[in-house]
């Protein structure tokens, strides 16, 4: 019994291969993180001084590690519009407890409460199957409102040296960064080892490719949607700890843009809305993307507005390639 | 017959508040055997299946695999007897590989520290076996690390049967797998069943399609208003026999109601 000749595959070229290479998934990130580099170091001589790359990376430095989380639930084909709330919620958490327990408690208090959130929209999720869109959205009412009162609508300075420790400036002359940098790319590191490395990470891609097939080979799909909303308050956490390393006050109106500059982050980086394809690495690079667009932006004296308006555009051009991409394929 | 079915059930019955899905079928596999199973919509031969693949606790009847009385409570019950299912809808994730695919939830670490503590996928192995099971069914794709919707339809339902090969030691179910394909690709899913039983497997193939039915099955279950209606040897009835047995437009032999021989 011969196989029919059209189940042959052709073969496969290890030789280089241009259109192999263009149609890499990073390549168009990358791609345009490199044109946007280029150009603002054209245009502003500042722009590539060392004190100015490490200002982009600190500001990247809590929208970063909140688009981390972000990429999980948008590979599961959700989307979280929580986590920016949750980690305000940490900030004002950290410094209102830190009085009364010291940092290690406050640390560990806001961890419980950021994970407690992520529970609760996984809870919604998996348990009553609601859409993760207006789950999150719930949540992030509640969360806001409920940090507002909280807080009582003021700013709490924090001095507390563990809780500012992720601030602690390093390196030498001009050439320095912040501890929190290191933290970001830590979180990377362990996320991409996490997802491309382990089982639990291929059941991420699974679960959010085809939940159907997931289910079918028998992947406990549930337990994995939770835990992508656990792991989300694990991250809100830690973007919290960041924050206060970066500005050391607590502030409730804070990162109103954070949540929805993680979605443009993991967007323009290429992952898919609509789930089961992306990387955390497309993420960086989307995250870099923003912060040297709105960097190189401000230094040619371009208004805020306006480089809102560039990122918005930015999405939408980022999600048009993806619907396009998908559409081909399919 | 004197040697011990590999998979049989007697009697068995589901109801559904006043519906009854299963009305007492019986069902038969016998060692190395293609059995096919047809029946009209709602004759209750996806109940049947369910029933077989654990998807579906019966009400009552017996289930005995191997001579040995057993239960299966979930899916997962019957997959650890070594009973895989190929599912007509396609059951792959287009965007991962082939090798993630075939080890989908039953993924191979890395051995010591890396595999137990870090848990680190064991990915060559995984591709490396992944081509091995796909050489073994002759089938003709040159790297494991391709992602699954670069193939063609047909490709893919090969690597569903891969993975259902690779994982079931004692039957594999078929559940229409070529009802989403063209008839080119159809018959390379029929290949493979020819190759899967040739390697020792039994399997249970549901389908619509008479002219693959007969192509490849050895007997042929006709499932009618619930229950088994008759089983038939394929060289033994036509195919318009087959269908009008099917329909009740014929009446089977006594020999053919009571299984067959």
């Amino acid at each position: 019994m011969s196989s029919s000749p059209t189940m042959a595959a052709p073969p496969s070229k290890p030789t280089f291969d241009v259109s192999r290479v263009l149609h890499q998934p990073l390549f168009g990130p990358l791609g345009a993180l490199i044109l946007a580099v280029i150009i603002f170091a054209v245009a502003s001589p500042r722009f590539l001084s060392p004190f100015n790359l490490s200002l982009i990376l600190q500001q990247s430095i809590v929208v970063g590690i909140l688009a981390v989380g972000q990429t999980l639930i948008i590979l599961t084909a959700g989307i979280d519009l929580s986590i920016g709330a949750t980690a305000v919620l940490g900030t004002i958490m950290l410094a209102k407890t830190v009085g009364s327990g010291g940092a290690v408690a406050a640390l560990i208090a806001t961890l419980l409460i950021c994970m407690a959130v992520g529970a609760v929209n996984g809870t919604l999720v998996t348990v009553f199957k609601l859409p993760p869109f207006i789950v999150t959205l719930g949540t992030f009412t509640a969360v806001s409102a409920a940090t507002q009162l909280f807080a009582g609508s003021a700013t709490y300075p924090v001095q507390d040296s563990v809780l500012t420790f992720l601030g602690t400036s390093i390196g030498s002359g001009t050439a320095r960064t912040t501890l929190g940098v290191f933290v970001l790319i830590l979180v990377y590191a362990v996320t991409w080892y996490a997802l491309t490395q382990t089982a639990g990470g291929r059941h991420i891609y699974a679960v959010g490719g085809s939940p159907t097939a997931a289910r079918l080979a028998g992947i406990k799909t549930n337990r994995t949607l939770f835990s992508a909303y656990i792991f989300t308050g694990v991250i809100a956490a830690i973007a919290a700890w960041a924050a206060l390393g970066r500005i050391p006050t607590a502030d409730p109106n804070a990162f109103q843009t954070a949540n929805l500059d993680t979605i443009t982050a993991v967007v323009i980086g290429g992952t898919s809305l609509f789930g089961g394809r992306g990387s955390v690495v497309g993420t960086l690079i989307g995250t870099l993307i923003v912060g040297v667009l709105r960097n190189g932006l401000t230094l040619v004296g371009v208004d805020n507005l306006y480089q809102n308006i560039a990122t918005g555009v930015l999405v939408i051009v980022a999600v048009a390639f993806d619907q396009f991409a998908r559409r081909r394929s399919s | 017959m004197t040697s011990t079915p590999v998979l049989q059930a007697s009697n068995l019955v589901k109801r559904y508040g006043s519906v009854t899905a299963i009305n007492g079928a019986d069902f038969e596999l016998r060692e190395g055997e293609v059995l096919a199973v047809i029946g009209d919509n709602g004759a209750g031969k996806s109940s049947l299946i369910k029933a077989l693949s654990g998807a579906l606790i019966p009400d009552s009847g017996e289930i005995h695999m191997d001579g040995q009385p057993v239960r299966f409570r979930t899916t997962l019950d019957a997959r650890r007897h070594g009973i895989e299912t190929v599912y007509q809808d396609l059951a792959v994730i287009p965007a991962l590989d082939i090798a993630s695919n075939v080890f989908l939830g039953r993924e191979v670490r890395k051995k010591g520290f890396l595999g137990s503590v870090l848990r680190q996928l064991d990915k060559s192995a995984m591709r490396e076996e992944s081509m091995k099971h796909l050489a073994d069914l002759k089938i003709g794709i040159r790297s494991a690390v391709q992602p699954v919707e670069t193939l063609s339809g047909g490709q893919r339902q090969g690597v569903a049967v891969v993975r259902a090969a690779a994982f079931g030691k004692r039957v594999i179910i078929m559940d229409e797998p070529t009802a989403a394909l063209g008839v080119k690709e159809s018959g390379m899913v029929i290949d493979l069943i020819r190759e899967i039983r040739e390697r020792g497997l039994p399997v249970i193939l549901i389908s619509h399609d008479m002219p693959h039915v007969f192509d490849v099955a050895d007997r042929i279950h006709v499932h009618r208003l619930g229950r088994r209606a008759a089983v038939v040897r394929t060289g033994d009835r036509s195919m318009s026999e087959v269908v009008a047995l099917m329909t009740g437009a014929m009446e089977p032999t006594e020999e053919e109601r009571a299984g067959g021989r």
